[in-house]
């Protein structure tokens, strides 16, 4: 069939390529017979939107992790007004021994869909909402801390090369030879305390004697602290191959600055595969601080995270198992859905990768 | 080849001279006062000071790292005092090369801490490193081979839920749920070779293999069958098919040995950081490994043997990462090592 050549109208550029992922227009005056059509050229960012947007498990996982992110921005408004009582105790609603909530299912009511947590009677839909808030914000801190540090470390590297790239790759492989749940465990007391001793007379950083601020400042700081070299790793080998580049020569020709150079030229060009990492990284930080937390590092009850109810729940395998597996069902949740959105951003960005 | 090897030994103690100097910085700059630790609550200003000079932690920073690589090297007397050797010598503990430290909450050695947890740690590992190499490898390249299809998909789905679902909440349920409250397996408890032979000990690694290889399994899973989707890709299988060789030949000989490569690497890595004990596996199971002497220490305080620890999980991720990259070049031919 005879697809032909670029009808050109006003100032606006359209090809006729064969292929299904341009849009296709019909055009208003049929030349032949029906088999001239014109296509909208597209940017790559649409293309990749476009693509995302046709795959449904993607789709579905996005609007799921949408709905969570929507909860952990409610949750503190609706704390606020009064609506979820995350440390209201209802101790009238355990049972006799004063630990196990009364009922099935941990205590489950209409007052209470998801029951409630046994020993102190808190009504457990509440906690774990706001406990979606504080997981989240330490993930997303986290990550971002984690994506600038190795950006940064990853252009630098990549761009300059020789001595300094050579530096890099050896702090890289520094930073990976730590064991870091080890370092975590052992940090943890003394970073606390001379967060809340030291930086906290900092003027400006007095919020560092707050004890759940410390304590999740500390674990973003591990997180960042050791995720950081595959980000620089992605970014440098990006940047590698993009700086011999003719925009690069034409940018450096003007006399751009450095940054310039480092910053306006190479990063926009490397955000795809950073993208990608980045929404693989937040549900991995989102596990870590469970993992954490269960070793008791982390930000302490009676603040929620998911992690400290997991940890809290722990005691409670046997006598109350729905306060045990309710939790832990919900971050399993949460880590599948963000993943599975981060596998989607990465076959959109690169049709080529293999699911 | 020797040349490489012995060159990238000479730049590994290199990176632990620069990291063991980086560990003993990051816990020197400590507010938390050591002394007062170890000598209680009750403690004098004197005893205090006393117990400071014994350990030699009123000595300044390179003195007192210049202490712990001389230890290394050579061994060293714990407390090092010429008088108190004269005077008392049964007082002293001797710490024989390569001696990291001495730790007064356990009253030994780290290097006989290490010793005496290493084994349950590195038996962990290796049955974990064997459930989830065949396990993850197979059905990732299961997976990639029937790629499309209903097993694939299944794989796909399965291994993303076991990834999601944190380590410590998996060995609890295996744990809790399947040993002690529905009795289908013995209740985990460590047991040696010498202890039970090796049925008992392999048997009392059940679990705690499963736990810890269910994470790594999962992962590998994913990570196989895409690296095995993408040599399917490449040129030289085109070759080799258009060459008229049995599709056996192309998919065993050609595509899955290029895929290997990375997998190595990864597998090794992994491998040599969980050698230095799985933290979370060992606390749920209370396995007396290398990763419950690590949460002991670090909530003792003790100091010793959490720098004894970091410096030897280091040693091990920098040697293996030294085998690591003479694999590859037996495995891969295209790579050359220089």
């Amino acid at each position: 069939m005879a697809r032909v050549a670029s009808v050109t109208r006003g100032d606006e550029v359209k090809m006729t390529i064969p292929g299904s992922e341009l849009e296709i227009h019909e055009t208003e005056t049929p030349v032949e017979d029906d088999a001239v059509v014109s296509v909208a050229g597209r940017s790559p960012t649409q293309l990749a939107i476009a693509r995302f947007r046709a795959d449904k498990l993607s789709m579905i996982s996005f609007v799921l992790s949408a709905f969570i992110i929507v909860c952990a921005i409610a949750a503190p408004i609706l704390v606020a007004f009064g609506v979820l009582e995350p440390n209201v105790q209802h101790q009238d609603l355990l049972s006799s021994d004063g630990v196990v909530p009364e009922g099935a299912f941990g205590g489950v009511s209409w007052s209470h869909p998801f029951g409630i947590d046994p020993g102190l009677g808190r009504d457990l839909l509440a906690r774990l909402m706001l406990a979606i808030t504080s997981s989240l914000t330490i993930a997303l801190t986290g990550t971002i801390l984690t994506v600038i540090i190795g950006a940064v470390l990853g252009i630098v590297a990549g761009f300059s090369g020789g001595f300094i790239d050579a530096v890099v790759g050896r702090i890289i492989d520094l930073t990976l030879s730590f064991p870091q749940t080890l370092m975590l465990l052992a940090l943890s007391g003394p970073v606390v305390v001379m967060m809340r001793q030291d930086i906290a007379d900092f003027p400006g950083l007095g919020f560092f004697s707050n004890a759940d601020l410390s304590n999740g400042a500390f674990v973003i700081v591990i997180l960042a602290a050791f995720g950081w070299p595959p980000v620089a790793r992605v970014v440098r080998g990006q940047v590698l191959s993009i700086r011999e580049r003719e925009f690069i020569e034409a940018a450096r020709l003007l006399g751009a600055s450095r940054r310039r150079l480092y910053f306006k030229e190479v990063l926009p060009n490397v955000w795809a595969p950073v993208l990608v990492y980045v929404t693989l990284l937040v549900p991995a930080y989102i596990s870590a601080e469970a993992a954490f937390n269960f070793l008791g590092v982390g930000i302490k009850p009676p603040t929620p995270t998911l992690g400290n109810i997991l940890a809290d729940s722990v005691s409670y395998t046997s006598a109350d198992p729905t306060y045990f597996f309710l939790p832990g069902a919900l971050l399993a949740l949460i880590v599948v859905v963000f993943n599975l959105v981060g596998d989607g951003a990465r076959d959109a960005l690169d049709p080529k990768s293999n699911r | 080849m020797l040349a490489y090897v012995i060159r990238r030994l000479f730049a590994g103690v290199i990176m632990l001279i620069v990291m063991s100097i980086v560990t003993f910085a990051l816990f020197f700059a400590s507010p938390i006062d050591q002394a007062s630790f170890i000598c209680g609550k009750n403690c004098s200003a004197a005893q205090k000071k006393q117990t400071a000079a014994a350990m030699g932690y009123d000595d300044s920073f390179a003195n007192q790292w210049a202490d712990f690589a001389k230890g290394v090297v050579q061994g060293r007397d714990y407390p090092d005092d010429p008088k108190l050797r004269e005077t008392a010598p049964e007082t002293i503990v001797h710490c024989e090369a390569p001696c990291l430290g001495y730790s007064r909450e356990r009253g030994d050695t780290v290097t006989n801490l290490i010793k005496d947890t290493f084994p349950v740690s590195f038996s962990l590992a290796v049955s974990a490193f064997i459930l989830w190499m065949v396990g993850g490898v197979l059905l990732g390249v299961t997976a990639a081979l029937k790629k499309g299809s209903i097993i694939d998909r299944g794989l796909v789905g399965l291994s993303l839920i076991a990834y999601a679902f944190p380590t410590f909440f998996v060995g609890l349920v295996l744990y809790k749920f399947v040993a002690i409250k529905w009795g289908l397996t013995e209740i985990p408890r460590y047991t040696s070779i010498a202890e039970g032979g090796v049925g008992g000990w392999l048997s009392s690694l059940t679990l705690p293999a499963i736990t810890l290889a269910l994470f790594f399994m999962a992962a590998y899973v994913r990570m196989t069958r895409s690296y095995v989707i993408e040599s399917f890709q490449e040129d030289y299988v085109r070759t080799a098919r258009s060459k008229g060789l049995p599709e056996r030949t192309v998919t065993y000989k050609h595509a899955l040995r290029a895929a290997l490569t990375p997998i190595v690497t990864m597998a090794g890595l992994d491998f040599a950081g969980l050698m230095g004990g799985a933290i979370i596996t060992e606390s749920v199971f209370n396995y007396p490994g290398m990763g419950k002497l690590a949460v002991r220490a670090s909530s003792d305080f003790d100091l010793p043997t959490t720098v004894g620890l970091v410096i030897l999980l280091a040693t091990f991720v920098i040697l293996a990462n030294i085998i690591v990259d003479l694999l590859y070049a037996v495995i891969d031919p295209r790579v050359r090592l220089g």
